[in-house]
């Protein structure tokens, strides 16, 4: 009997139709290269971010003011590194080792989230990251749990547990500084300010401007676009600033009619500057990141000779 | 009643400041899973120190929290042993610190279950799951360090060259010690170090490394005599609850 290959239509109109049909697409799947290389792009993105985002959390955890604080910044940084693995060990069944996506990190060739370029200057920035930061994640992620790619797809939802933890320990601990001293409340609202805006940043440009939407939309990779999950967060999150007596710095803010806020306009001049490197912290996240693996790559040798050595 | 605290403080402190040491090092492992493990050391050191810190307040019956014996406490009232507050120097000093304070402590707390001391007990039944873990992946990480290559081999009995003169002051018996032990409250630091020195013998002949020919020994640490590190530690972990006194968070 004669084995006919399918043609590459076929594949496609096949990948196409479980996609429609909201099957999850698997590994070792047919998938056309665009959309591999979408998700290596995503997916690398995403797994860097969770790791360099240890860093301005990291910069807190030996000034935490309270055993307790302590332990929940260590837990949660715990997290994100934790999602860093999965989301590097879900990527990688695409074809690329996480030693390549880290070289690909350390050459610019691959980008993590901007917001990461922030400096996190005092202890309410605990609070903002999680509250705003995991915020403006977790509405993201929330909406990848139904991406098409199957190991994307359960990655995040297990990842998102966590998430909301992290978002309510950050609102907990703005909420306990607004209840506390008259320094405590000016902290808050300072940590407000800084990172609200690049909150807001985290979802991309305006859907008009976003280069790579409308193919990933169409392969239900993203799910909902950069402006309507934007819209969400913002109007999830105004209320709960307003609960605590924190006040959003956006003085174009407006409440319309059906209870939704539109805001002002984000600065995307400053959005491309951080995107593109220039930004107060981009130098600093990266070189960390390249140091500690330079410094590291004696114990990773010492570790694969050593269990050489034991047929380990 | 000042024996028993002075006690518990010399348990809490060694758990904290070597959890606060480790959690500089977050974001700075080798690998991400390291970076992971060692966070989660940390992690466990400190819910030791916590309990053990609440349980002091409580029974100094001053109205005093855990946080305060922590965030409020000054250098000299600190009684860690000199070692855990030694610094990262790098992955081979890290790990060497840990794996001499894990044998003390798995030894120590394995002891510490048999205490009349109800709460020390129960707390050592506790920890000594979490510390069990903590002596089995360093004693391995000693021996892939000394076992591996001839770089790390040097870089791990540089470490052990350097720390090993802030070893024997976990079982430098002190008055409390000697008060304590003999209440039945406290352990036999002679049984815990013989059992220690043996399980260090036995992984650093497994990782090629040798003990230091020259035993001199520093102490201090138990009595609050402290190296030049303990002040910039506590600097930084005491500054927003020193600059900012009456705040809570």
């Amino acid at each position: 009997m004669e084995i006919v290959a399918p043609s590459t239509e076929q594949l496609l109109a096949d990948f196409e139709s479980k996609i429609n049909a909201e099957i999850k697409i698997e590994p070792r799947d047919w998938m056309p290269e665009e959309y591999r290389q979408n998700l290596i792009r995503q997916m690398s993105q995403h797994a860097h971010s969770e790791v360099i985002g240890m860093q301005p959390e990291g910069n807190w955890i030996t000034r935490a003011p309270s055993l307790r604080s302590k332990k929940i910044l260590l837990a949660k940084i715990q997290d994100e590194g934790g999602h860093g693995l999965y989301l590097y060990s879900a990527a990688e069944t695409l074809g690329v080792s996480r030693e390549q996506f880290i070289q690909a990190l350390h050459e610019g060739k691959a980008k993590y989230a901007s917001v990461f370029n922030y400096p996190a200057l005092n202890w309410a920035d605990m609070g903002a990251i999680g509250w705003l930061v995991d915020g403006a994640a977790i509405t993201n992620q929330v909406s990848l749990q139904r991406t098409s790619y199957g190991p994307y797809s359960r990655a995040m939802v297990k990842i998102c547990k966590e998430e909301s933890f992290h978002q309510r320990q950050g609102y907990e601990i703005m909420w306990r500084m607004m209840e506390g001293t008259k320094d405590q409340q000016q902290m808050a609202q300072d940590a407000l300010n800084r990172w609200w805006w690049p909150a807001l940043m985290m979802f991309g440009p305006h859907d008009s401007d976003s280069p790579h939407s409308t193919l990933a939309m169409k392969w239900k990779i993203k799910r909902e676009s950069n402006d309507q999950l934007r819209e969400k967060f913002i109007n999830k999150t105004i209320p709960q600033a307003e609960l605590i007596g924190l006040k959003v710095p956006d003085q174009n803010l407006q409440l319309l009619e059906d209870e939704t806020y539109k805001h002002g306009d984000i600065n995307w001049d400053e959005f491309w500057a951080v995107v593109k490197g220039n930004g107060p912290c981009n130098q600093q996240r990266l070189e960390h990141h390249i140091r500690a693996h330079k410094e590291g790559a004696w114990v990773r040798e010492t570790a694969i000779a050593s269990a050489k050595k034991h047929n380990i | 009643m000042e024996a028993q605290k002075k006690y518990y403080l010399q348990l809490a402190d060694n758990a904290l400041i070597l959890s606060h040491r480790l959690s500089e090092y977050s974001s700075h492992g080798p690998f991400l899973e390291e970076d992971l493990a060692n966070t989660n050391v940390a992690l466990d050191l400190i819910g030791i120190a916590e309990s053990i810190l609440e349980q002091t307040a409580k029974i100094d019956g001053k109205g005093l929290t855990g946080d305060d014996l922590a965030y409020r406490r000054g250098e000299h009232e600190f009684y860690n042993c000199l070692l855990v507050e030694q610094p990262n120097t790098d992955f081979a000093f890290i790990m060497v610190r840990q794996f001499l304070t894990d044998a003390f402590h798995f030894y120590f707390y394995s002891e510490l279950t048999k205490s009349k001391d109800k709460f020390l007990s129960a707390i050592a039944f506790k920890s000594l799951k979490e510390i069990t873990y903590h002596l089995r992946r360093s004693s391995e990480w000693l021996i892939r360090l000394g076992d591996g290559t001839q770089l790390a081999n040097d870089k791990t009995q540089h470490a052990v060259n350097t720390l090993w003169k802030y070893s024997n002051e976990f079982f430098t018996e002190n008055e409390v010690d000697i008060e304590m032990k003999k209440s039945g409250v406290g352990v036999d630091l002679k049984e815990v170090k013989s059992l220690w020195s043996q399980k260090v013998n036995e992984i650093f002949f497994m990782a090629h490394l040798k003990i230091p020919e020259n035993d001199f020994q520093l102490t201090g640490g138990k009595q609050g005599n402290h190296t030049e590190y303990m002040g910039y530690i506590l600097t930084e972990m005491q500054f927003l609850p020193s600059k900012y006194p009456d705040a809570k968070w």
